[in-house]
């Protein structure tokens, strides 16, 4: 699938809080932004890290949560109306030959601008791989650590692995497609919506779900298809489970991802930047927050902040060469007020 | 203080360790493979380490959120921990872990 590329002046992949204050800064300067993140929701590592504990050192806010800093941004950007490419990866970068940026996600969002901004973190959240022999043998064609298309499970013998939302949500919402579903989670506790874990366990008592309290410890089949699972727990040993299908759901975790590919020079895994202009090997890629490396780097939100500020200084030269700037201070200036909305 | 801390490969190291430092930092300041993602935070489950049976006992029962945060782990056993939950103490000298697979 692809669509019409839309054009804008920048945009930015990952809208974690680097991302987002980025659109605060790049909008004083009158430039509009498009973020991109596989993420479901904005906010990065504060949002599905550590989305209820407490953060510190924001200046001049004594404590704020992971997520309420990031519903803070959110706000704060808002007059700026951002637009969100959520769910999608972004995946592949070129040049047009009238010189912008085409950036194309995994589900075939085009984005074309003159400036990209990567504020890709700790890296793209992916699904955790269980770390069983042989297991990428089967990816794609029977084990799947994400649910994009339902109707590709009808019929299956499914094994679902884990315990939190996602096993359960996806078990409850599969089991009336699938020939079979068997729930398998190391320990008789689910750390789930509640409601979800009695929807189960209902289930499981009627005959409708199986749920097997074990670690799967090896795959059975041939040729990417399996044929079943082993399965073992402390006292029964090992066992067999016979299935077609599983689907693992063990939390996420950060991996570059394809930012890799963008033909950036890159420093074990980050993207080196001078400290003018957080601009990357290439013109008019500038790189902030936790991807970036210059010497002295602090992996800190605040370090973000300022790179974002002097990021968007540099960026509205790329964008818009002929344009004068000049230094304000949203204190007195009816100018960025009027931004602001608030003048 | 020490700890000691056997890698991937079934090598044992012995790791100066500091006083109130958790042990993921230690095997982390140390450059032993462990990705900590989470920076200690008991949100990412990448620090799993198995205790030595004898000294599973000496150290501090496991919280709520330490056991559920297990559940992302993988191969986790009786003697599973996070190692960004053990904070070092004396008592705690000579302890014995080895990194889970990842
Ligand atoms: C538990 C914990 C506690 C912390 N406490 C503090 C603290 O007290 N103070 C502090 O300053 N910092 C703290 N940090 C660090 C802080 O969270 C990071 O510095 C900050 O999140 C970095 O922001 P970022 O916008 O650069 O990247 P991230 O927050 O990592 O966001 C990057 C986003 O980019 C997305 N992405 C990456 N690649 C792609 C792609 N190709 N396509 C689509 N999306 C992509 C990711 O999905 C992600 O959402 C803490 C971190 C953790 C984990
Ligand atoms: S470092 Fe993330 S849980 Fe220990």
């Amino acid at each position: 699938m692809s669509t019409q590329p839309i054009r804008t002046d920048v945009t930015i992949v990952g809208a974690g809080p680097c991302g987002l204050f980025a659109v605060f800064e790049l909008g004083l300067l009158d430039l509009k932004c498009h973020l991109v993140d596989i993420l479901d929701r904005p906010g990065g590592q504060c949002a599905e890290l550590y989305p209820e504990k407490p953060i510190y050192d924001i200046p001049a806010i004594s404590v704020c949560t992971g997520q309420e800093l990031t519903d803070k941004l959110m706000a704060q950007i808002t007059p700026f109306e951002p637009t969100f490419h959520l769910n999608q990866m972004a995946e592949s970068l070129e040049k047009t030959a009238d010189g912008w940026w085409r950036l194309t996600t995994d589900i075939g969002t085009v984005l074309e601008s003159k400036v990209l901004v990567i504020a890709a973190g700790g890296g793209s959240f992916v699904p955790k791989k269980p770390p069983i022999k042989g297991i990428e043998d089967f990816e794609g064609r029977s084990v799947f650590y994400a649910v994009r298309k339902m109707d590709q499970f009808r019929g299956k013998h499914l094994v679902i692995a884990g315990g939190g939302d996602s096993a359960l949500d996806w078990a409850l919402n599969l089991q009336p497609l699938a020939a079979s579903v068997t729930l398998v989670h190391r320990r008789d506790e689910f750390r789930a919506a509640p409601d979800s874990v009695n929807k189960m366990r209902a289930l499981v008592a009627e005959g409708q779900m199986r749920l097997e309290i074990a670690q799967i410890a090896s795959l059975e089949g041939a040729d990417g298809q399996l044929s079943g699972v082993v399965l073992k727990d402390k006292e029964r040993g090992e066992w067999p489970l016979a299935c077609d299908t599983l689907l693992a759901f063990y939390g996420l975790t950060m991996k570059l991802g394809p930012v890799a590919e963008f033909g950036l020079n890159l420093h074990e895994n980050l993207i080196p930047v001078d400290t003018e202009k957080f601009q990357s090997s290439t013109e008019g890629i500038f790189a902030i927050g936790d991807i970036n490396w210059y010497p002295g780097k602090l992996k800190l939100i605040l370090s973000g902040f300022h790179e974002a500020a002097l990021m968007a200084q540099a960026a509205v030269r790329v964008a818009y060469p002929e344009r004068k700037i000049r230094f304000q201070y949203t204190t007195s200036s009816t100018d960025l007020q009027q931004k602001l909305g608030v003048a | 203080m020490r700890i000691r801390v056997t890698d991937h490969e079934g090598i044992e190291h012995a790791l100066e360790a500091l006083e109130g430092w958790r042990v993921m930092e230690i095997i982390r300041d140390w450059g032993y493979p462990i990705r900590a993602e989470c920076g200690g935070a008991c949100a990412c489950a990448t620090c799993h380490i198995y205790v030595d049976p004898d000294w599973v006992d000496r150290l501090l029962p496991l919280s709520d959120e330490e056991e559920a945060m297990l559940d992302q782990a993988f191969d986790v056993r009786e003697n599973s921990r996070l190692s960004c939950q053990i904070l070092m103490r004396p008592e705690l000298d000579g302890l014995h872990v080895t990194l889970a697979p990842a």
